[in-house]
């Protein structure tokens, strides 16, 4: 069938509209029953427990030209908890949300860490947290997009579409994913913390087809996925910014149907655009593109359960070490370099009031002037980088998936000069201004990475000179962040991201931004990716 | 396990209380068991479970979709009306299909009770095998294991019904040695949890590792490349995601024609490559039909080098005239004789690697890929292995990949890590000019 049901993950279900804004148990309610999970486990021997009762509402709208593909809305219910017994991690799950259902998950996750317990070298040590009782934290958004009329959604969409169909659009894909987590927290530390998270992410992309050569090029919408209501939608003047070479970028809000107008041209001018002669360029890169190359080269290796090996059987490890971090000389980057890791910047994906182990949202220093600082740790590792409390970067996708460190927003802060991308480009004499990420790829330890991206920009002799064609960079993270001579000031911050960064195993996502100023990389490795088949 | 029985008369009630013009109802049943282990001891371990019935009405060409997890007379009409309301306020889609008629589907054979019996402590003992000889050897064991029986069935308002009950278990382990300049890497997939054994695989990762010990740099460039299976299927997946008939005839596929149209009978890669589909593989069987009840039968993909089928969906294909051809639940490649130590003995000068990473589409359009080899890569000078070296990244197309064959291998079974569809029975491969781009310091 046409729109047949898809199979959705454990514990999703269909849901109608209305469903989205059923407001499900009050505070008062979720305490008695997380309360359960506690008491159980306290009296089954256990030293620890915490209990999330999550509500995960989801709503994809799909479009292609003029049509309307599908409308999906989805529901995940349920509890998860998590136990110390004999010093062993154990969780168990269940999407009946009743005392006895969360008292028979409770025995369950003890019997799980006690099974476990058999094999564990060192028992599991927690950082202390503070006891914060009763307290709540919600995305601060303007509008709740569900409360926003479905046909007015589907009709932004299809008005936007008509605009890049006019404007010489083959086709075009654009899709509004939505999403509202509602989380309760309650741990045998006091805590019983209450949060609702918003997301939203508009996308699309446009495509030229040229059947007489027969060829094609795609140009992706300049949005980003933020931790905002619909009101990113609002597309206001003061967040548009004219950036070089005729580039039309977005900050707090996204102005839809200019960007789909706007695309078609530029999808047309990358087909007709020179193809890159390989070699070494300065590069330029745009915030809309960087936070790519700082999500995979910066953000995953300062984990630190990667550098100690708990990711090593799919993610991989980490090159920047332990003794790395401790040497307190390792030069990750050159002195223009800083970056902080973040759980509170205001519209980012990965803002929180609390972390899923009640550790309150902060920034931390990651790379100071170019020196290795410190790592990305929770509660049960923290203590292994010699510190007495969690950064509160833990997170699991679902109230079914057991909560592990997850990447806080890790960004890239603006330089202190006074500097515009404008000025940077003119004192530039050969090289390639960079928009949108686009194809990433990097090692299991993360030396050697290749990105691309969807508009790039030649530069010769301090001026933008035409667009070109077939650019990828490829380069080791340790000479790319010490190439990097300039990065514009606050003024030029933005942010961008995903709503899935993947990691784990059985894997779990994970909504993450990063934020950057547009900065200049020296001398860096270009290839050529044209190929005939 | 449902009972095909049980699953009848559970989607017959459902669509018994179906007012609209029509009703499909899909049941969706799984249990799951894993375990976790790292840096040689048990990190998580877990199971979940869930059943649930997707409703799907119609009303002309307005459809609606409603989930219920209880299967009462009173949750099942709930659900289907809730799907008919949803339909009702629904957009008209113009490209919805009605359901199928009544269809015929063979049996194949993918249950197997003793892998929908495994409990926690096999898991935990299977970790425990695989982490004992770690330690001994001097190598940290991290690794990973997932099994699960699975039902599905289907059936509409048109009479259609299809059931399908199967059992699938998938390990992963990656052997690092403890000077940290070594990594080997193993993987089994199954149905039948009979023919899994935890040590013997660890045993391979965990010599692959010691023998990729202080890897040489040697210059990135073209090479003769001997793939294991695995290496083989991590690029060839790539080439079957784009096989779509719609994205070629809409000029945006590789399999787009200059000019217009699609390159269906043309031929792409070297002549020996034949590539097909077949759930009644006896080595990875697979349910016989689709999430829209067609079947899934014996259908060759590439057969002597030329596009023999591309993937219609039931729109497409009533749009252009052809069969639909669904997503391939497995796929065959074809492969000869030759171990991997006879294409060492038969190779000058070439490198000869475990399996690929972090593999992402450049180009579309040549259907370029970029990626790195991980897990042990060697070596081979006049027939024997000389040394391990250092990590390549890769900028190369599958296709390229099929046109530049040597020699063809045996076959293994690999169990799919990302995306859609079943396992691949995949040949080991030699290839030549190969392209390496650049070095990675990476183990």
């Amino acid at each position: 069938m046409g729109a047949a049901a898809l199979a959705l993950p454990f514990g999703t279900t269909y849901v109608d509209a209305a469903g989205l804004l059923n407001p499900g148990l009050d505070a008062a309610a979720k305490k008695k029953l997380a309360d359960v999970a506690l008491n159980t486990a306290k009296s089954n021997g256990a030293t620890y427990a915490d209990a999330r009762i999550a509500r995960i509402l989801n709503q994809f709208i799909i479009t292609r030209e003029k049509q309307v593909q599908n409308i999906i809305n989805t529901e995940s219910y349920g509890v998860g908890i998590r136990v110390i017994a004999n010093g062993t991690w154990g969780f168990a799950s269940t999407n009946k949300v009743t005392a006895e259902a969360i008292e028979a998950a409770t025995r369950e996750a003890i019997a799980i860490a006690k099974a476990n317990s058999k094999f564990q070298k060192e028992p599991v040590v927690l950082a202390p947290v503070p006891s914060y009782g009763e307290v709540s934290w919600k995305t601060p958004i303007k509008k709740n997009a569900f409360e926003v009329p479905l046909k007015d959604k589907a009709d932004l969409l299809l008005n936007a579409n008509a605009k890049a169909l006019e404007k010489g659009a083959n086709f075009i894909n654009n899709t509004l994913f939505l999403v509202n987590e509602q989380k309760y927290f309650a741990s045998t530390e006091g805590s019983y913390i209450d949060q609702d998270f918003h997301r939203t992410w508009p996308y699309f992309t446009v495509t030229v087809v040229d059947k007489a050569s027969g060829t094609f090029k795609t140009r992706d919408s300049f949005s980003a996925p933020v931790g905002m209501g619909y009101e990113y939608l609002d597309g206001l003047a003061k967040d548009k910014i004219q950036g070089p070479g005729g580039v039309l970028l977005y900050n707090n809000s996204y102005d839809m149907i200019e960007d789909a107008t706007l695309a078609p041209e530029q999808a047309k001018q990358i087909l007709a655009a020179k193809s890159v002669e390989p070699g070494k360029y300065d590069l330029v890169l745009e915030p809309s593109h960087t936070w790519l190359t700082i999500h995979e080269s910066v953000g995953h290796p300062l984990e630190l359960d990667r550098v100690l090996g708990y990711e090593a059987n799919l993610a991989g490890t980490s090159f920047a070490s332990m003794e790395r971090l401790k040497s307190k000389s390792f030069k990750y980057g050159s002195p223009q370099v800083n970056f902080f890791a973040d759980k509170t910047q205001a519209g980012s994906c990965g803002a929180v009031g609390y972390d899923d182990e009640g550790v309150k949202g902060k920034r931390w220093d990651l790379v100071k002037d170019g020196i290795l600082v410190n790592f990305q740790a929770i509660r049960d590792q923290v203590g292994m980088l010699g510190e007495k409390e969690s950064h509160g970067c833990s997170y699991a996708q679902s109230w079914n998936d057991v909560q592990f460190q997850r990447m806080a927003n890790v960004s890239l802060a603006a330089g202190k000069a006074q500097l515009t991308p404008d000025q940077m480009i003119s004192g530039v004499d050969k090289g390639i201004y960079i928009v949108k990420d686009s194809s990433y790829s990097i090692d299991q330890q993360r030396y050697n990475f290749q990105f691309s991206g969807v508009l790039f920009f030649e530069i010769k002799g301090g001026k933008i000179v035409g667009m070109l064609k077939d650019v990828a960079y490829q380069a080791n993270t340790q000479e790319f962040w010490n190439s990097c001579v300039q990065v514009c000031d606050e003024r030029d911050y933005r942010l961008n991201g995903t709503f899935f960064d993947g990691k784990g195993q059985p894997v779990q996502s994970n909504s993450v931004s990063h934020g950057s100023a547009t900065a200049r990389f020296n001398g860096v490795t270009v290839i050529n990716t044209a190929r005939t088949i | 396990m449902i009972s095909k029985e049980e699953a009848k008369a559970i989607l017959s009630k459902a669509i018994g209380f179906s007012k609209a013009d029509g009703c499909e109802a899909t049941l969706n049943h799984g249990i799951v068991g894993n375990i976790r282990y790292a840096r040689n001891t048990v990190t998580t371990a877990g199971k979940s479970s869930d059943t649930s019935i997707n409703i799907t009405s119609y009303f002309g060409k307005r459809a609606g979709v409603a989930t219920v997890n209880e299967f009462d007379d009173a949750a099942l009409e709930r659900g289907v009306r809730a799907s008919e309301e949803l339909a009702k306020l629904a957009p008209e889609n113009p490209e919805f299909m009605e359901p199928l008629g009544p269809q015929t589907f063979a049996e194949s054979k993918t249950y197997y009770e003793n892998t929908a019996a495994i409990t926690p402590e096999f898991r935990a003992q299977a970790a425990y095998n695989s982490m004992t000889p770690a330690a001994k050897a001097d190598v940290t064991a991290a690794g990973y294991m997932e099994d699960g029986s699975y039902t599905t069935a289907l059936m509409n308002s048109k009479g259609l019904f299809a059931y399908n009950s199967s059992t699938s278990g998938n390990f992963t382990v990656t052997m690092r040695s403890n000077d940290g300049t070594g990594s080997g890497w193993a993987s089994r997939d199954f149905n039948d949890v009979s023919k899994f054994n935890a040590a013997e695989a660890s045993q391979i990762a965990i010599d692959k590792a010691l023998q990729s010990r202080n890897a040489k740099a040697i210059e990135p460039g073209k090479y003769t490349v001997i793939m294991e299976a695995q290496a083989v299927a991590d690029l060839l997946i790539n080439m079957l995601f784009n096989m779509d008939a719609r994205s070629a005839d809409e000029g945006r596929s590789f399999l787009s024609k200059k000019g217009g149209g699609t390159r269906l009978h043309e031929k792409i890669v070297d002549e020996r490559i034949n590539i097909y589909t077949d759930p009644l593989h006896p080595d990875a069987p697979a349910s016989t039909w689709s999430a829209e009840g067609l079947q899934q039968k014996k259908l060759d993909l590439i057969k002597n080098g030329t596009v023999a089928n591309m993937l219609y969906d039931r729109y497409w294909a009533s749009q252009k005239n052809m069969q639909p051809v669904p997503f391939p639940p497995n796929v065959i490649m074809e492969g000869g004789t030759a171990s991997l130590d006879d294409m060492i003995r038969d190779t000058k000068r070439g490198v000869l690697v475990t399996r690929f990473w972090y593999i992402r589409s450049v180009d579309p359009q040549t259907l370029l890929y970029t990626g790195l080899t991980r897990d042990g890569v060697f070596y081979v000078e006049n027939g024997k292995i000389k040394h391990p070296v250092k990590n390549f990244r890769f900028n190369e197309s599958p296709v390229i990949m099929l046109n530049n064959v040597e020699t063809l291998g045996k076959q293994t079974r690999i169990g799919r890590q990302f995306g859609p569809g079943g396992a691949l029975v995949i040949p080991n491969m030699k290839v030549r000019d190969f392209t390496f781009t650049s070095l990675s310091d990476a183990v």
